[in-house]
């Protein structure tokens, strides 16, 4: 028996779909920028080849990032990828070593019990029944757990579960069948010719005592090949897409490929990545504060996949990174809305069958007239020249004990700085690149760079962290750039300024855009524990929350703000510190106005213990200080 | 006109008739916190912007509601969106989307698309 009919629709969905996934990534390959084709193939035969291998290894089949996450979860993930891929693999040994032929075509091991029904002639083929049963079961168990998160997501660890679109559900249901009928026809098969092991054994011969089980067999492994067949067809315009394009994306990645900020085919291979697993729902402060949950980032990327109208998901989002830090796929999230901001037009357009398999391939936008320039007013800028140049940065400006603290700091370390924005500056450009006027922000973004540029300095001190970001990341300066929490590490570490120890507990909220957004994590809290004992909290590092001001967000109220900014708060605040310390001034701003804990800024609190008696004389005017003298008085 | 004994300045009429209300509309209807203003004028006074040139944030709301439009444009491509208005407001109004709304409605103005 080498043929049946019912392995058809399973032939025709895998040649199709091995077809389609080389015809797509072939097309993605040649979009791709030259450099990034190089980059690509410097990869494919070097190192990163072998990095590639090993992260599909540990994130495609163990999903290891989802097990961190929830291990019930990663449970769910690893048992049906990691287990479909070890019964394909065992499967195709099994009828390699067991069937009439050798290289036999996918589906004689797919289909392996079918076509070789016979009981287990030898120790090696019972055991090796035994190994295909147990795969089979484990596979079955991951099932149970994926179809009673669609239930309850609570019972997996998810507060929330991405909500699927019509096909998606067909596609689902028919990755749902697949697992039940190959077992039913294995049993059935089994029963009928009392082979099988301790699943499909048992099972056939219970089935077998009441039932026909050799008629029934057949229905069942049409079920199989059927439910086979339709996902594999339906596969392309669904988020299983993910299953193939994510080899690529991982490929592409390790051979040093970045969003960049134009759109491009790369961006497509993250769109087609994302597997709408709704981990970035569960990650978003937006869900879990404040209850707005359809604009996370896996509605954002099925929007844009299917093209739906995501004009108003995309500026309604923080920003804040939580969701990328925890993304199971690795995708970059920020860029991708970012890019997503400067053209968020939606195009209606009919999208025929044939279309929405094969898209036209995309077209660089045509240029945008010239805008004429909307700053021009601005008056031309003074600058003085010294060695460090400090800009507190438009919030700072509404924080002035802040601003005051680091020119006393300054002071107290003897540096030749000059303050370009004393009088009020022009702001870094972030907030309208944030809104997607990237053109205007240009504008901004040169006449701050003549301004730095003129004092001759080779340090830039800034005080804001959404103004570090972007110094760092669009400014061209060609000097260090630090926020001012790595500049008193600096300090400290000269020998330039001397600190008592406070003794008082504080606990540390990493502000989005210094944090997560540009990689400072140690230096505020190396400055934290020089200086007073700082306590951890729940909500370290990568995993740290947003204030809820992020200047990113202008859709949502002030109300839904204050939301996410008391629940933040609250969590910061559970170990009863005397001092919420932050490195930002908008975070400082937020928090200030939710919490009866002091909020107060890295740079506040080492001013107050500078051991430089002068310093000490400039310091009594910081408000902590001043509160204490206060409560003195009322005492007495 | 009849004489009441005193005289309004030109500058100072409001003609209701001829103003246009589309750009509040627009808005109001996506922006509700827009209502809220009591124009005490933080915003105009903490403006960045408003350090170097003309820009009251204040002033173009009122514009805006009483639907002479003709100036805004040109006073809300000075923003930069730096957000110090929106962390001043008394009254919590989202001082950054007015400003994105009154810009996307001229657009749409100037398309006939309103």
């Amino acid at each position: 028996m080498n043929f049946e009919l019912f392995v058809i629709p399973f032939n025709i969905g895998l040649y199709f779909i091995i077809f389609y996934v080389v015809y797509r990534s072939v097309v993605w390959f040649l979009d791709l920028s030259r450099q990034d084709k190089l980059r690509l193939q410097r990869g494919f035969f070097g190192r990163a080849f072998w990095q590639s291998i090993k992260e599909i290894f540990s994130e495609s089949l163990l999903h290891r990032k989802i097990w961190k996450t929830n291990a019930r979860l990663g449970y769910m993930h690893t048992s049906l990828a990691f287990g479909w891929f070890l019964l394909i693999i065992f499967g195709t040994i099994e009828a390699d070593l067991f069937g009439t032929s050798h290289l036999n075509p996918p589906y004689k091991a797919i289909f392996f019990k079918y076509f070789h029904p016979e009981p287990a002639r030898s120790g090696i083929e019972v055991a090796y029944a035994f190994l295909m049963d147990l795969i089979l079961a484990y596979i079955l168990s991951g099932l149970f757990l994926a179809v009673l998160k669609r239930f309850s997501s609570k019972s997996v660890g998810m507060k929330k579960t991405t909500k699927l679109l019509t096909l998606d559900k067909v596609a689902l249901t028919s990755l749902w069948l697949v697992f039940p009928s190959r077992l039913l026809a294995e049993s059935f098969t089994s029963g009928a010719y009392g082979s099988g092991s301790f699943l499909t054994g048992s099972l056939g011969n219970a089935l077998a005592s009441f039932l026909p089980a050799e008629q029934l067999a057949y229905p069942f492994w049409w079920l199989y090949s059927l439910s086979l067949g339709t996902f594999f067809i339906l596969l392309p315009l669904t988020r299983y897409m993910h299953i193939p394009i994510e080899l690529f994306l991982i490929f592409a990645r390790n051979s040093g490929i970045k969003t960049g900020d134009q759109k491009g085919s790369y961006t497509d291979i993250q769109i087609y990545s994302c597997s709408s697993c709704g981990i970035c729902i569960d990650a978003c402060q937006l869900s879990f504060s404040a209850g707005i949950n359809n604009i996370q980032t896996a509605y954002l990327l099925k929007g844009i996949r299917e093209n739906i109208d995501v004009t108003d998901i995309v500026p309604n989002c923080l920003m804040c990174g939580r969701c990328e830090a925890k993304c199971p796929v690795g995708i970059e999230i920020m860029p991708i809305r970012m890019i997503q901001r400067r053209e968020n037009i939606y195009l209606p357009s009919e999208r025929k069958l044939l279309k929405r398999y094969f898209p036209d391939r995309k077209k660089s936008p045509a240029p945008k007239p010239p805008v004429p320039p909307s700053y021009s007013w601005i008056p031309e800028g003074r600058s003085e020249k010294a060695k460090v140049i400090y800009f507190a940065g438009c919030m700072s400006h509404l924080t002035p004990t802040i601003k005051k603290s680091m020119l006393s700091i300054f002071e107290a370390a003897g540096v030749d700085y000059t303050f370009v924005d004393e009088e009020g500056g022009v702001c870094c450009g972030r907030p309208l690149m944030l809104s997607g006027q990237t053109k205007k922000a240009r504008e901004l973004i040169s006449y701050n760079s003549k301004l730095f540029y003129e004092t001759g300095a080779d340090m830039l001190v800034t005080s804001c962290p959404i103004c570090y970001k972007v110094f760092k990341e669009s400014y061209k300066l060609g000097i260090d750039i630090m926020h001012h929490t790595q500049y008193i590490k600096k300090l400290i570490n000269d020998d330039a300024l001397k600190l008592n120890f406070m003794h008082k507990t504080v606990s540390y909220h990493s502000p989005c855009d210094l944090g997560r957004g540009s990689g400072v994590y140690d230096e505020p809290k190396y400055v934290l524990s020089y200086v007073a004992r700082l306590q951890e909290t729940e909500f370290e590092d990568e995993n740290s929350l947003c204030c809820g001001g992020s200047l990113a967000n202008t859709k949502i109220d002030n109300p839904t703000r204050a939301l996410i900014a008391k629940d933040a708060a609250r969590e910061l605040t559970k170990n009863r510190p005397d001092y919420l310390v932050t490195a930002c001034p908008l975070c400082k701003k937020t928090f200030g106005a939710v919490t009866e804990t002091d909020v107060v800024d890295i740079s506040e609190l080492v001013a107050q213990v500078i051991v430089v008696p002068q310093a000490k004389r400039l310091m009594s005017n910081s408000p902590i200080m001043r509160k204490k003298k206060v409560t003195v008085k009322n005492n007495c | 006109m009849s004489d009441f004994g005193y005289v309004l300045l030109k500058n100072r009429h409001i003609d209701y008739e001829a103003n246009d209300k589309r750009i509040a509309e627009y808005i109001y209807a996506r922006e509700p916190s827009f209502g809220y203003c009591m124009e005490c004028g933080c915003c105009a006074g903490t403006c960045t912007s408003g350090n170097f040139t003309h820009l009251s944030l204040r002033e173009i709301n009122i514009l805006i509601k009483r639907g002479e439009t003709s100036t805004i444009k040109e006073q809300i491509d000075k923003c930069m969106l730096c957000g110090k208005c929106t962390l001043v407001c008394p009254r919590g109004v989202n001082t950054r989307n007015i400003i994105i709304l009154a810009g996307e409605a001229i657009q749409k103005l100037e398309a006939n698309e309103l």
